[in-house]
């Protein structure tokens, strides 16, 4: 299998699969969690639970002060991490040709020497979560091997992006089908790793800030 | 009604795990935030303290009951199993590591709400037979006496009478349509009786009637802190039965913070319906009667003193401003502890631990984070609502040689109230 | 035929030093040889003899000969190609039947192990091999027996170097490439559709000059020219880089000339030289000329999806992937559901209730 062949495999039956796994993973992974049931809240409610939701699920992007001051490069870094994903992600034209032939939908993107920056930035910022994440005694007692797994697919779409772009190590062609695979490979592995955040963050907060919305408490 | 075992403590675990549990564990991306969040790990150092390794077993239990991937990862040995093992090894995380403040929760990037699995992690151990003794003790005589520390009715007759017979206030039992029914923690009535004067002062002043309960006059409930919701609901059904039956429209928690939880929060929800009545915390009680002009005061307190807020009062039930606004009525030199409010560090007694012998050394441990806040802040007097703080508090302070005096806010406010009616005081 | 030298001939048209050694120099930049190599270059061409080419036509379009021979009538990559002994080619040559296959086997003989073989078209492995025959010999028989006495073989255009147009989907001839057959013998691939004449020219003078074929790159192609992509050599490259694209044929960005990637443009993944050596001598390329590379250079650009579509841009419609991933995921997610929600009961029901009696492992 040669390049071209590998690139073609990569925009034709391997997204589609890829794609597939994705979105009923996702979805599989939303019912088994949605099937388990909540009881509702029979106490007085002191405040709107809804509210309180919302509140939160904004609310969180945020750390508080005393948080931060702990660990403000660890912080940034995260920040950085998840700014710099999106920003590669959604903001680069051929990515938002993709999501436009996906969703009908497109917006304007960035110069593609400035994503390719905000692209090396990103390395560099998964690279020192790698390192944090090595240096700091709770979370490396934390770390699971999906946790390396959920880092390294991560990593791999951002790298194999960068090194595409700038001609690195590879012949384009074999670098950008390569670039497709990882993609690839995130979305068959994101549903059955940490990677599911990237949604269950969203009720995660959603039903914390609830029950905190209706107890009046701050969350 | 069966033997505990371990496949008891897991069914139960897994009747507990419900959709934001669910939710919780899908989202938590191992960051650690938590562990500085949490008192028994920055006083500790030791990172098995990080709130959510303490739900582990738990997520364990999700992972391989409730997702395809992890039934899959234990067909293929790739998981790791909830066994005898692991309730051993995690029950001093469950019970003897966490207080139940919650103030990992409040920390968690995605908002996972850990504390709460905690909670409902209990039930699971407890179902398993690993709660630690001395908090089934506690229960046990919480179901069987009245009251976890053992006691009964006639000791707080008693106290009603010394009350009586030393300054001639009335604590008034069993009075129908009462406005207020009030409710004690045990120990409010054996070791600190000055609440209840406090009450009684207060509420003749604010002119409102109140009544305490024969059947239910014990606010606290074993059965949250040990995390079983079958005696946690007999105790609760006690106060719902009393209230409902007095026909009192409401019900003041005392400055106990668990029993608030249980009585404000969990109550309906263990019973299964909404009550007939509201439930209010002293504290905000005493704030209303304050800004209604109910009450008045007179005098201030000049000592430099600060409030250390009850996890389950303050982060957990929301009554941070009104301990605010009291004490601006009533001390001079009032100043915040650092991260004062709601992201308040526990006293490290709550949550069943200071019931909990076995958990005495971490807890004191723990009670460093308390220590070098006061010693930063360099107060004379610390101020709080809620007995089981105070006692570990008194005692952490004890250990570490600090001449502290601690106040309970209601019995300070009482102090400064104004004398309008000196005949009643007299002797 | 006479047997002046290549640099004899050249004086005979009236072509001057000065203009020889302009396209020697042309010639080894093309290649990316150092220009100490343009008198080596020069001095080799001045003395190359005629070398006898073979020029087989199989499954192809004669876009690669139209191609060749339109563009350089005046030009002196047309002068090598008359400089060379093109003993056999059914398009150009007069001859025809019995006598054209009589002077392909003459020549065979004459320069059996030093004739350069060219192909052109793919060839049919279908039926026998009968889906295209020459005078009765299918290409697959007459490839093999070309080949044999080749010194080397150029598969020019992408049919003869990798399958072409012939073997798209479905190929129902079974087409195949020169490589795929001949194994034993040096391959240059001219790929393109067609390919660039300059190339195949550059490609002859190397071997006229060398005696040898130019380094290859994976897929045989020479290197000195398609070692770049189409995009790196685009002139159109900045507005790609400042996030200028034409999102369709008639808009603003199209008459500004900002970049095709978005129009489908297959330059990032196309390797040739076509954006620096041009078309119709130099006049124009497809990108100049508002329309993306099809990237017709490349292995398999038939079934490379859609012209138009973006080389970001899957092959098939991503929102029906979507709804069929969807449809999936809501039966296998209540498949999921309905397992959870026994699971949760029959726990609920062993659940019974706890008393202090049930608390300590003693009792």
């Amino acid at each position: 299998m040669d390049a071209n062949e590998l690139l073609a495999w990569a925009r034709g039956p391997g997204f589609d699969i890829a794609l597939t796994i994705f979105v009923a993973g996702m979805l599989l992974r939303l019912f088994e969690v949605m099937a388990l049931g909540k009881k509702p809240d029979l106490s007085a409610a002191r405040g709107s639970g809804a509210q309180g939701g919302m509140r939160t699920l904004v609310a969180r992007t945020l750390p508080r002060k005393s948080v931060f001051d702990k660990e403000p490069l660890r912080i940034i870094n995260g920040y950085v991490l998840h700014i710099g994903f999106f920003i590669v992600l959604f903001l680069y034209e051929p990515h938002i040709a993709l999501f436009d032939r996906a969703l009908g939908i497109s917006w304007p993107g960035l110069p593609s020497g400035l994503i390719d920056a905000i692209g090396a930035i990103t390395i560099l910022s998964l690279i020192a979560a790698l390192v944090f994440r090595l240096n700091n005694t709770v979370m490396r007692f934390l770390t699971t091997k999906g946790d390396w797994l959920a880092w390294a697919v991560t990593l791999l779409p951002v790298l194999t992006g960068y090194m595409a772009y700038n001609h690195l190590l590879l012949p384009y062609t074999l670098m950008l089908a390569l670039h497709l695979l990882s993609v690839e490979l995130l979305m068959v592995v994101a549903p059955f790793t940490k990677l599911t955040h990237m949604f269950s963050f969203a009720t995660a907060r959603w039903y914390q800030g609830y029950q905190a919305g209706r107890r009046g408490v701050e969350s | 009604m069966s033997a505990p075992s371990i496949e008891k403590g897991i069914e139960f675990i897994k009747t507990e795990i419900d959709a934001p549990v669910a939710s919780f564990f899908s989202a938590c991306v191992h960051c650690g935030m938590c562990a500085d969040a949490c008192l028994f790990y920055t006083e500790t150092g030791d990172p098995k303290y990080t709130p959510i390794n303490k739900v582990e077993p738990m997520r364990r239990i999700w992972e391989r009951e409730y997702t395809l991937v992890g039934k899959l990862k234990a067909l293929l040995g790739l998981s790791e199993p909830v066994d005898a093992k692991t309730f051993e090894e995690w029950e001093t995380l469950v019970y003897d590591g966490c207080t139940l403040c919650g103030r990992c929760s409040l920390v968690c990037p995605v908002g996972n709400d850990i504390s709460g699995m905690i909670r409902k992690l209990r039930e699971g151990f407890a179902a398993a037979g690993h709660a630690p003794e001395g908090l089934i003790g506690a229960s046990t005589r919480a179901v069987e006496i009245g009251s976890p520390m053992g006691l009964k009715l006639p000791a707080l007759e008693a106290q009603i009478k010394h009350l009586k017979n030393d300054t001639g206030l009335d604590a008034p039992m069993d009075v129908k349509g009462a406005d207020y029914m009030v409710l004690l923690s045990s120990m409010e009535i054996m070791n600190f009786p000055e609440y209840l004067e406090a009450i009684a002062r207060i509420m003749k002043q604010a002119g409102k009637t109140w009544t305490l309960a024969s059947k239910a006059f014990e606010a606290t409930n074993s059965g949250i802190q040990i995390g079983v919701s079958d005696i946690a609901r007999t105790l609760v059904r006690r106060v719902v039965d009393a209230a409902e039956e007095l026909g009192v429209k409401t019900v003041i928690s005392p400055e106990c913070g668990h029993a608030f939880t249980a009585i404000r929060w969990d109550g309906a929800n263990l019973i299964g319906r909404p009550y007939k009545f509201d439930v209010k915390h002293i504290l905000e009680v005493l704030d209303e009667f304050v800004e209604q002009g109910l009450i008045k005061t007179e005098g201030k307190e000049d000592a430099k003193l600060t409030y250390h807020d009850p996890c389950q009062i303050a982060r957990k039930g929301g009554v941070v401003d009104q301990p605010r606004n009291l004490l601006q009525q009533i001390a001079s030199n009032f100043v915040e502890m650092e991260d004062g409010g709601a992201m308040n560090w526990c006293c490290g007694g709550g949550g069943g631990v200071s019931a909990n012998e076995r958990a005495d050394e971490v807890k004191l441990t723990a009670f460093n984070k308390k220590k070098s806040q006061l010693q930063a802040l360099g107060v004379e007097t610390l101020v709080t609502a809620c007995a089981n703080c105070r006692l570990t508090l008194e005692e952490g302070l004890e250990e570490n040689e600090m001449d502290i005096p601690i106040v309970g806010l209601t019995e300070m406010l009482a102090e400064y109230l104004v004398d309008d009616d000196k005949e009643k005081q007299a002797s | 035929m006479d047997d002046l030298s290549l640099g004899e001939r050249l004086r005979q048209r009236g072509v001057s030093r000065r203009g020889f050694m302009k396209f020697c120099a042309a010639t080894a930049s093309m290649m990316a040889l150092p220009p100490m190599m343009i008198p080596k270059i020069a001095a080799a061409l001045e003395q190359a003899k005629r070398p006898s080419v073979i020029w087989l036509s199989f499954q192809e379009c004669t876009g690669c000969t139209e191609s060749l021979t339109r563009s350089h009538a005046p030009s002196i990559e047309g002068l090598i190609f008359d400089h060379i002994s093109l003993d056999y080619h059914h398009t150009l040559q007069a001859a025809s039947g019995d006598a054209a296959e009589h002077a392909r086997e003459e020549a065979m003989q004459a320069n059996w192990g030093e004739y350069l073989l060219v192909v052109d078209g793919s060839i049919p492995l279908g039926a026998n091999g009968n889906y295209s025959a020459i005078a009765g010999i299918s290409n697959l028989d007459m490839l093999k027996e070309c080949a044999e006495g080749a010194a080397a073989i150029v598969s020019v255009g992408t049919c003869a170097a990798y399958g072409g147009l012939p073997m798209a989907n479905p190929n129902p001839t079974d087409a195949v490439a020169v490589a795929d057959i001949i194994d034993d013998k040096p391959i240059v691939n001219v790929p393109g559709c067609p390919p660039i004449p300059t190339v195949i020219t550059g490609v002859l003078a190397h071997f006229l000059t060398f005696g040898r074929l130019p380094e290859l790159d994976g897929l045989g192609r020479p290197k000195a020219f398609f070692g770049q992509s189409i995009h790196d050599r685009c002139y159109r490259r900045p507005f790609y880089e400042r996030g200028q694209f034409a999102e369709t044929f008639d808009d603003e960005g199209a008459r500004k000339g900002w970049c095709l990637f978005k129009l489908g443009c297959k330059g990032p993944t196309t390797y040739n030289a076509c954006a620096t050596a041009k078309w119709n001598e130099g006049t124009s390329w497809p990108v100049e000329a508002g329309h993306g590379c099809i990237g017709c250079s490349e292995p398999r650009f038939w079934d490379a999806g859609s012209f138009y579509q973006a080389l970001s841009v899957p092959f098939r419609d991503v929102g029906d992937t979507i709804l069929a991933a969807g449809t999936a995921g809501l039966a296998v997610g209540a498949a999921a559901a309905v397992w959870n929600r026994k699971r949760k009961a029959d726990a609920r029901e062993k659940r019974d209730t706890i008393t202090i009696k049930d608390l300590s492992k003693e009792s």
